[in-house]
């Protein structure tokens, strides 16, 4: 739904996007990530129409992205905030509006969401008698009020304690079920893992990576596997069909993190050491993208 | 558009809720009641007592002569020597005055009063209205008096211009006024334009430092943001001066009609109705004359319509102009404390001929220094209100407005373009150089 093509953005004497090029697919949670200045929230903003890209193009559905398109997205910018002095209420009516509702149904929509997230006797607060927490959920309601299709989302989470972001998390995946597409920007690995169905990975102002999840986890294994086994201790001599890479030793077991030799199956390595130890577990160990992310930034930055 | 008036709405109605706007709306005409008590207050003072004022006059028209009657406080002497003679003559005799009707008295200004004093509006007034009663008395004796034609005749009205002799001669005595007025509105327009221009550039510095901003661009454009805001302030700003006017001049009416009424003098009465119907005068005039109601008299002289339409244009233009260049710095900085560095060079052609219009513009106002300033538009606004009482060439305010004009739609642009930049960025502590960058970026 969303297509990004050769997008270049450029500021004085510093490159913010260098031809990044970006497909994200209907009913998506996308993962848009990057250390921080890697360029994510040039793009968003770009995606946003709050500025306009040096070179290339992006298509919304299809259509060439315009005017029409604003109505279509919500976003929840990473540094957000509501007007201190006004009610709650009014406010998110009037920025509701500004997306193009009538002032009725504004309203309508917003006692909907307020009942949802107990928050009907917010109305005639205003914002600066509110708490963070609570400012984040209202805030939270002014982006998705217009139904929008495809929900940007920059660092959701920061500023919520854990039971708004629990949530908040619930309320987008509920979105995302009932067919919102949702690109998420964030540098916290354990939400994306949690969340996304495809990921990309932006640094220095470059795309370096990505695909589905899976996809992206999968081709970074490396036949690394943690086995857990009790008995003695096994003396390794170097001619086992794996390498050592990590071993730990805590009370009566062993936990051992090996990596095998080229073309090496489980069923070897168990037939290897059945004889050996009474072993209680054998677990591939794929890479978190945690690990991928900074291996690949290290990688990129060449260190 | 329809976002624009959404934006514009929102902006006036935050700033008409608050506390201020309704304290700063009542506050003004407070004053201006406060006034109106000195001045009363003056006339109750006033020891001026009901001395017995000569009056010489001189009738080319004959329809006047023997026909005025004294009063308490005015003497009529018919002289037919000629005007020269009289003058000076009444630069011995400070209470002696020179009453001038010419053949055709009914063209405006023709009748005139001359004396070495400020004739006081009571004599003036009492004479108009002596006149007055004459000369109707007389087209109605011309129209073959009929009491249902009465009302069909047409009310002579006699205006009589004050003169002042003094030793420089002839001179009009409303140049006080003229210049009360200009100051006036030099200071009036040059603390209006900073105190909308800097609500608009608060209004943003609010905006980024709430972080709201990012939220609204995503669904506005910049330039639609920066248009309402200015817009909607500036409608605050109009309201305002409305409410102003409309509460001064109501009380200006309440005053005149009972404060100053019954306290003071019952020829006032007169001169507020001289359009109704003639009345044989009963009542004797019986208060005194004093510098209070001289006062009043020449603020009358001013043409406040004319200038307060002006003084709208000048600060709808000039607000517009510099409320533009204050929403780019307050775009540029994190902070009001950081504003001043950019303040500063914006206000000082503002600044500049404020100070010179308390000295240089409001003594030489038809200057080629007073004529380019009020062309700049930067300058134009407080400029042009101290030249405006003196009357102002119309081809000179023509262009005048054309080049505010021009200058707001320049400066709006100018400003959005740095605008547009300027709200996104955070943390950077800015300069000039950085902001003239700021112009130049694309999109």
């Amino acid at each position: 739904m969303l297509s990004i093509r050769n997008i270049v953005k450029q500021y004085a004497g510093h490159q913010a996007l260098n031809d990044v090029s970006l497909e994200v697919e209907k009913g998506q949670i996308f993962g848009l990530l990057g250390p921080n200045g890697a360029g994510k929230t040039s793009l968003i903003r770009i995606i946003n129409q709050i500025t306009a890209p040096d070179a290339g193009q992006i298509l919304f559905n299809g259509e060439k992205l315009n005017q029409a398109h604003i109505e279509k997205i919500g976003y929840l910018p990473e540094e957000r905030g509501l007007y201190k002095k006004m009610e709650i209420g009014e406010q998110i009516i009037y920025l509701a509006r500004l997306k193009g509702l009538s002032r009725e149904e504004a309203r309508r929509r917003i006692k909907f969401w307020f009942e949802k997230l107990e928050m009907e006797t917010w109305w005639n607060k205003k914002v600066e008698e509110l708490s963070k927490g609570m400012q984040q959920k209202a805030q939270f309601v002014a982006t998705v009020i217009h139904n929008p299709e495809l929900l940007i989302l920059d660092e959701p989470f920061s500023g919520f304690d854990p039971v708004n972001a629990d949530l908040i998390k619930d309320e987008i995946l509920e979105l995302n079920q009932k067919g919102t597409t949702i690109l998420f920007s964030t540098h916290r690995m354990e939400s994306v893992e949690e969340l996304c169905d495809s990921i990309a990975l932006i640094n220095k102002s470059r795309k370096i990576l990505d695909g589905k999840m899976k996809d992206v986890r999968n081709s970074y294994r490396n036949n690394t596997f943690l086995i857990e086994y009790t008995g003695n201790k096994i003396d390794f001599t170097g001619d086992e069909p794996f390498e050592l890479l990590d071993e730990i030793a805590a009370d009566d077991a062993y936990t051992l993190k090996v990596q095998f030799k080229e073309g090496v199956t489980a069923n070897e390595v168990l037939q290897y050491l059945i004889p050996q130890a009474q072993i209680h577990m054998l677990q591939e160990v794929i890479p978190s993208m945690h690990e991928i992310f900074i291996q690949k930034v290290n990688q990129i930055d060449g260190r | 558009m329809n976002k624009v008036l959404l934006i514009i709405q929102r902006e006036y109605l935050a700033r008409v809720r608050k506390k201020s706007f309704i304290v700063m709306t009542f506050l003004v005409p407070g004053l201006i009641l406060a006034m109106y008590g000195v001045m009363a207050l003056l006339l109750i003072n006033s020891d001026d007592l009901n001395r017995v004022r000569l009056v010489n006059v001189v009738d080319e028209s004959g329809v006047f002569a023997g026909k005025l009657k004294d009063t308490k406080t005015i003497k009529f002497i018919s002289s037919s020597g000629p005007v020269s003679n009289i003058k000076a003559d009444l630069k011995k005799d400070a209470e002696e005055f020179l009453l001038f009707i010419p053949s055709d008295y009914t063209k405006p200004n023709g009748v005139e009063i001359l004396s070495q004093k400020k004739p006081n509006f009571s004599v003036v007034s009492k004479i108009e209205e002596q006149m007055n009663d004459i000369a109707n008395a007389n087209s109605l004796v011309r129209a073959g008096i009929d009491t249902a034609k009465l009302h069909q005749v047409s009310t002579a009205k006699i205006a009589i211009t004050s003169k002042q002799v003094t030793e420089k001669g002839v001179e009009d005595s409303s140049v006080g006024a003229a210049y009360g007025a200009a100051v006036a509105g030099a200071i009036l327009i040059y603390i209006s334009l900073f105190i909308y221009g800097s609500q608009v550039m608060r209004g943003v510095i609010e905006e980024k430092t709430n972080r709201i901003i990012e939220v609204v661009v995503s669904s506005v454009k910049p330039f639609q943001l920066m248009l309402g805001k200015i817009i909607g302030v500036g409608a605050v700003g109009l309201t305002q001066f409305l409410l102003w006017i409309a509460l001064s001049t109501a009380i200006t009416v309440v005053a005149s009609n009972f404060l100053m009424k019954d306290k003071v003098n019952a020829q006032r009465e007169q001169v507020m109705r001289q359009n109704q119907p003639i009345k044989v005068q009963t009542a004797t005039p019986t208060a005194p004359p004093s510098p209070a109601l001289d006062m009043y008299n020449s603020m009358k002289t001013i043409n406040y319509g004319y200038i307060l339409s002006w003084f709208i244009f000048y600060f709808l233009t000039g607000y517009m102009l510099y409320s533009a260049l204050f929403a780019a710095v307050g775009s540029a900085v994190d902070s009001e404390t950081e504003t001043q560095q950019f303040m500063f060079p914006i206000t000082l052609p503002l600044l500049f001929t404020y100070i010179l219009s308390f000295s240089v513009l409001v003594n030489n106002p038809d200057s080629s220094l007073a004529f380019w300033l009020s062309v700049i538009p930067f300058t134009a606004p407080v400029a042009m209100m101290v030249r405006l009482p003196f009357s102002v060439p119309g081809w000179q305010l023509a262009l005048s407005a054309f080049m505010m004009i021009a200058g707001f739609l320049f400066t709006t642009w100018v400003a959005s373009r740095i605008y547009r930049v300027g709200i996104l960025m955070y943390g950077k502590k800015t300069n000039f150089r950085e902001i003239s960058k700021w112009f130049f970026y694309k999109e």
